[in-house]
């Protein structure tokens, strides 16, 4: 079997102050196609850290180890190709764009990734009544396509936007960093559904998260404690209600 | 008339030398002597400004230094009509709207296509104000046409084009522009050619009690031209001047805007935009003076800069003790596109009366590597990425001309430089 995401002995360091400070320190991980796996782990454990190095961002050296992802080296792409490759990171503080309507960007990313895909390019029509349905069915106001890109959004709205991107663009491969934080229960049920509503043989999720809450809504197939840039222990879902009764400190104590 | 220079004066202003040689050579054909001879005095004694002068320090004339102004020939018809057509093409520009066209300096009867609701009388004589200014000094000494425009009493004159075309030697063109009260204008000016010219035109604007100006100009003078564009205009009571200067064009250009403000409530936009490249310098120097209350003047001018590319802001607000109530506002932003771009932005408060509202700021930055990335992220590739960035930080600036039509010829403008080779 060819694994869909495989990351083995991943290791990256990031500028601090002239010195390379190590962040992830041999990260094994593999995905099969169709699966959610969630992480958790401690603040500083280098979880977010993951997910911008697999999502391609060039602040953090990748100093060994190696990414496949459907066959590819997932390393040695841009992080337009890994997009176009189906690839999608839901941001922990999504990003504020003044001055760039969130309707237009949407479209302009879409049209891109599906351009690189082969596939037709959305007309403004198409793209709108595209656009409004996933909008609609993520409870988001209408508005929020008017307006500029996260900016001036709630909390929970950028988030919501966040998963409108998501599920415009496509993707094979999701990686949702924190994205309940800062959500209410409802709110969250809404992104947990629009994250469940790709599930399905060909997409796969790596779920970021501190809480076992999201893990009700979203129930993965295996859980991964990380710390230190390592992956200390994985699991079934069970291991998220372990980690919540005992707490990262009592869990780690007993782990090491 | 004979100039006579004692040695050390001689070495001071020995540097207008070409210029005058050029007056004196064309003096003859010239009419207004008195104010001609005058300006022609003003430059002998004073010579083309020096960096060592304050308000030259980030703009260096150096190129107009002695150089020979001799008689270059003119633009063949031919050429200038099909630069005009190209021109009006990639602006957009409607073939219905009225425009003066002036070629190498002259106006052009056969290009141009005469309002109806602007009265016309050919050469915009100077002021008889004493010459203060090295530019204009220039201009006054040596201009030859130009267009006198009124628009009268109350009438909405909708759009009209001023378009300068160079090829080479030296366009002094001066326009005079009235709009009587309660009169209405959007003036739109563009400026382009080809080859080694020096663009000098000054603009002197009368904005009566009531009335409106929309000034909107395109600043793409050929690659290797010198623009230096004055603009002096006065606003009465409940007048609006509302400036926008796009520079896009010349190796070194410098569009100077003196606004007064005589009446109450008042208003006063010189906001802009420069996008350079290479080793081009694009300088923005303007002069707003409150002389009455209850007056508010706004400036938001953005650069975005590549390569060795200069831009230079001077911006100065005087408040004059009479003028309580003044809203100034004054934004100067620069986007650095390379390590070696540079911007030097001076803002001046002068402020004499004791119950006014007056702000100013300066950025300047580099591309948000975060904002890059989200957007890349998304699958947009990063060069698409950077012309969205660099657009929406331009769209505080476009944004603000009113006139939707003339917005356009700036966006179509800003997108030819956007996707020209720098």
């Amino acid at each position: 079997m060819s694994a869909f995401l495989s990351i083995e002995g991943l290791a990256a360091t990031i500028d601090d102050n002239g010195a390379a400070k190590p962040i992830l320190n041999g990260i094994d991980l593999e995905i099969p196609a169709g699966e959610i796996h969630a992480i958790m782990g401690p603040n500083g454990s280098g979880k977010s850290t993951l997910s911008y190095v697999l999502a391609g961002r060039d602040d953090y050296q990748v100093t060994g180890g190696s990414v496949s992802f459907q066959g590819r080296d997932l390393l040695a792409m841009e992080p337009e190709q890994r997009a176009a490759a189906g690839v999608f990171l839901a941001f922990q503080a999504p990003v504020e764009l003044p001055g760039v309507n969130n309707a237009n960007f949407l479209r302009t990313a879409v049209n891109a990734v599906r351009r690189a895909r082969g596939e037709a390019e959305y007309d403004a029509v198409q793209f709108l009544k595209a656009a409004r349905a996933a909008a609609k069915a993520l409870s988001m106001p209408e508005d929020l396509l008017k307006r500029n890109v996260n900016v001036g959004f709630s909390g929970g709205e950028k988030k919501r936007n966040e998963v409108l991107q998501m599920a415009m663009l496509a993707p094979r491969f999701a990686i949702l960093d924190e994205t309940d934080s800062g959500l209410d229960i409802d709110a969250l049920r809404i992104v947990a559904e629009g994250v469940n509503a790709l599930r399905s043989p060909d997409f796969s999720a790596l779920v970021i998260t501190h809480h076992q809450r999201l893990l009700d809504y979203i129930v993965p197939d295996r859980v991964h404690v990380m710390a230190n840039g390592r992956i200390l222990k994985s699991g079934g879902p069970e291991l998220a209600h372990q980690l919540e009764a005992q707490g990262y400190a009592g869990f780690l104590s007993e782990a090491a | 008339m004979n100039i006579a220079l004692s040695r050390s004066d001689a070495d001071k202003t020995a540097n207008a030398r070409g210029f005058l040689g050029r007056y004196q050579a064309i003096r003859d054909t010239l009419g207004d002597h008195g104010a001609r001879d005058a300006a022609a005095d003003w430059l002998s004694r004073h010579g083309l400004p020096r960096r060592t002068e304050e308000a030259w320090r980030y703009t260096d004339l150096r190129r107009l230094w002695d150089a020979d102004r001799a008689d270059a020939a003119a633009m063949p018809p031919a050429q200038a009509a099909s630069m005009l057509a190209e021109l009006t093409q990639a602006a957009g520009l409607d073939e219905s709207w009225p425009r003066l066209v002036f070629v190498d300096g002259v106006l052009s009867a056969a290009l141009s296509r005469r309002p109806d609701l602007v009265a016309c009388d050919g050469l915009g004589r100077a002021s008889e104000a004493a010459p203060d200014h090295p530019i204009l000094a220039l201009n006054t000494m040596l201009a030859a046409d130009g267009a006198s425009l009124r628009v009268a009493d109350g009438v909405d004159a909708g759009r009209m084009l001023l378009i300068t075309l160079g090829s080479g030697g030296g366009l002094h063109l001066r326009h005079r522009l009235v709009l009587e009260p309660g009169a209405s204008l959007t003036l739109l000016e563009i400026a382009a050619g080809t080859g080694n010219y020096v663009n000098d035109g000054v603009i002197e604007i009368d904005v009566r009690e009531r009335a409106r100006l929309n000034h909107v100009r395109v600043q793409q003078d050929g690659p290797d031209s010198v623009s230096l564009s004055q603009v002096r205009v006065t606003v009465a009571g409940r007048g609006s001047y509302d400036g926008f200067n796009l520079a896009l064009g010349a190796a070194l250009a410098r569009h100077e805007v003196r606004a007064r403000l005589e009446g109450e409530y008042g208003i006063v936009h010189v906001n802009g935009a420069q996008l350079l490249s290479g080793t081009q310098i694009a300088d923005l120097t303007s002069a707003i003076i409150h002389a009455a209350p209850h007056c508010s003047s706004r400036q938001t001018v953005k650069n975005v800069l590549t390569g060795k590319a200069r831009g230079v802001f001077q911006g100065k607000i005087v408040v004059d003790r009479i003028a309580q109530k003044t809203d100034g506002y004054q934004m100067n932003q620069a986007l650095l596109l390379s390590e070696e771009a540079e911007i030097d932005s001076k803002p001046e408060l002068e402020i004499f009366a004791d119950d006014v509202k007056c702000s100013h700021g300066a950025t300047a930055g580099a591309l948000d590597g975060e904002q890059l990335f989200y957007m890349r992220s998304r699958g947009v590739p990063e060069a698409a990425a950077r012309e969205i960035l660099v657009r929406a930080f331009l769209d505080d600036a476009l944004g603000l001309v009113e006139d939707e039509r003339a917005r356009d010829v700036l966006e179509r403008a800003v997108a030819r430089w956007w996707d020209s080779p720098r």
